[in-house]
């Protein structure tokens, strides 16, 4: 990277059903939780990145950018909404860092929220399925669980991968989310449960599901020169980002989501890290079956090997490769245009440590995947607690 | 609130899911559903023309959808697939009949059925689903 940026501040909301909270409270308390935790004031703010994927559609309310700025009395300060589905909130950090390392920012602000709950059940649905091919996809029936079990179903025939591993994707991240006091559900769940709950789209049943959640999570990122000011900044070591095609059926193979392949390959060699170098990830499980194609496209294990790593505890808070350590999309919850920066807020609060019973001791690197519609984007985001200079 | 179901989109859409007309590149030689106007392997130097698809083809992966988007409700439980079709292209579709029967790998033949209806008084939808051959 040109200019070096660090995030020097970071903080979401509780996750869950905010019946009684609207869009623009809960990313009011994102922002101001992100400023109170790296002591700045909003005043120190130059420029607002703001993650969202269908306000439009969830609550009738466009011009997030604004809105955002305004509720948080941060006028006039330039404000931009990002958008990439489920991957927005990513897309709205790597924009921030952006727009520091061209000069023009020192200090900016990256914010993801979405309202969920004011919908009935199948408008969300249908809301969702804007990420993916409305002509192509969504008008034969198709929702996202259904994408997803497509995904699912292939890599079954062809790698041998189970239900059961499936499941331990789910289990795994529910015994994280015990741990974790902002997330939405903070229970643990077994195989057998995940397997006997309702079948949604075969073979993904409602516990291979992330929720629908309400939520806000925000990060102030800041350039090398005001970052080392900071106590403890978290160094962005590379942010990158790929695209594929909208449709499912376009794509090379159902097994694996080659945006997410391009954009790793991208973040190592900007990075000069490699899988073995990363301590903890968060990575976007949407769907159980993404987690395990994710581990594999990542690096973290070789093609089709992902639910065997699962099986094998590798992904446990205490095994090879942590992942989701505090709770992952399906215990925290996928507020979808909020998911991609709270992975990064929980990213920086491991890698400073201290981070009470979430903490993953002896952390040093972390990497965030961010997932948009069913793989037509990818966001790759790697944290560091050095910025690894003389490396 | 359904989606694909104003009248200008189902007239602009209608040939295509009638009839499975696509395009295809005749210097690549390349077929595309839904049809592109715009080969992105050759560019400028493509030579679009329209292209009907036969329909028929093999199931790569499917799926039984249990809970459904609106519009669909009457449906359920109904089979989605994704069909690699004979001519090379790949497309997503309802496969009719028992969705017991669906499996990877079997063959497929198009058959012209009822896709949606939008409440009991809205816009109803004709397309192309498919069959087991």
């Amino acid at each position: 990277m040109t200019r070096k940026v660090a995030v020097v501040g970071a903080g979401y909301t509780r996750f869950g059903e905010h019946w009684e909270r609207s869009l623009r409270d809960l990313s009011t308390e994102a922002g101001a939780l992100a400023l109170a935790d790296s002591r700045l004031s909003g005043k120190d703010i130059q420029a607002l990145y703001v993650g969202n994927m269908s306000a439009g559609r969830f609550i009738g309310q466009e011009h997030l950018g604004a809105l955002g700025a305004d509720h948080a009395g941060l006028t006039p300060l330039p404000a931009t909404r990002c958008e990439a589905a489920c991957a927005s909130g990513a897309l709205a950090f790597r924009n921030a860092c952006l727009a520091i390392q061209s000069g023009k920012y020192d200090i900016v602000m990256a914010a993801g929220a979405e309202k969920m709950t004011d919908l009935k059940g199948t408008d969300a649905i249908a809301t969702l399925m804007g990420a993916g091919d409305q002509e192509w996809e969504s008008s034969i029936g198709l929702t996202f669980t259904g994408l997803y079990a497509l995904m699912a179903r292939a890599h079954m025939a062809k790698y041998g991968t189970t239900r059961e591993q499936m499941a331990m994707v789910s289990v795994n991240n529910h015994r994280n989310g015990v741990r974790n006091d902002r997330a939405q559900f903070r229970y643990e769940i077994t195989v057998d449960k995940v397997l006997s709950s309702p079948m949604i789209a075969d073979p993904l049943t409602l516990l291979d599901c992330s929720p629908i959640t309400d939520g806000a999570a925000a990060v102030i990122l800041a350039s090398e020169e005001i970052a080392r000011k900071f106590e403890n900044p978290i160094w962005v070591l590379s942010s990158s980002q790929a695209s594929d095609s909208l449709a499912l059926h376009d794509r090379q193979s159902l097994t694996e989501i080659n945006a997410t392949r391009v954009a790793v390959r991208n973040a190592f060699r900007e990075s000069g890290l490699g899988p073995g170098d990363i301590d903890l990830a968060e990575v976007h499980d949407c769907f159980s079956i993404n987690e395990i194609i994710a581990l594999e496209d990542l690096g973290f294990c070789r093609k089709g090997e992902g639910g065997k790593f699962v099986e094998q505890g590798k992904i446990s808070r205490d095994g090879e490769m942590p992942v989701n350590t505090t709770g992952g999309l399906k215990s925290v919850g996928h507020p979808v245009g909020a998911t991609g920066i709270r992975q990064l807020a929980d990213l920086t609060m491991q890698l400073r440590g201290g981070y009470g019973p979430l903490q993953v001791s002896g952390c040093r690197t972390g990497l965030a995947l961010n997932i948009g519609g069913s793989g037509a984007t990818s966001v790759v985001t790697i944290l560091g607690n050095s910025d690894l200079k003389g490396r | 609130m359904t989606h694909n179901s104003s009248v200008p989109l189902f007239w602009r859409l209608q040939k295509s899911r009638y009839t499975l007309t696509g395009t295809k590149c005749h210097a690549c030689n390349t077929a595309y559903f839904p049809p592109k106007d715009f080969c992105p392997a050759c560019r400028r130097k493509g030579e679009i023309r329209e292209f009907a698809f036969s329909g028929n083809g093999k199931i790569l992966s499917y799926t039984i959808i249990r809970v459904p988007p609106e519009g669909f409700q009457n449906y359920t439980p109904y089979a989605v697939a994704i069909i690699e079709l004979d001519e090379g292209t790949r497309i997503s579709g309802q496969i009719i009949g028992n969705p017991e029967n669906v499996g990877i790998g079997k063959r497929v033949r198009p058959v012209f059925r009822k896709i949606q209806e939008d409440g009991s008084s809205g816009l109803i939808q004709y397309g192309i689903k498919f069959g087991i051959a």
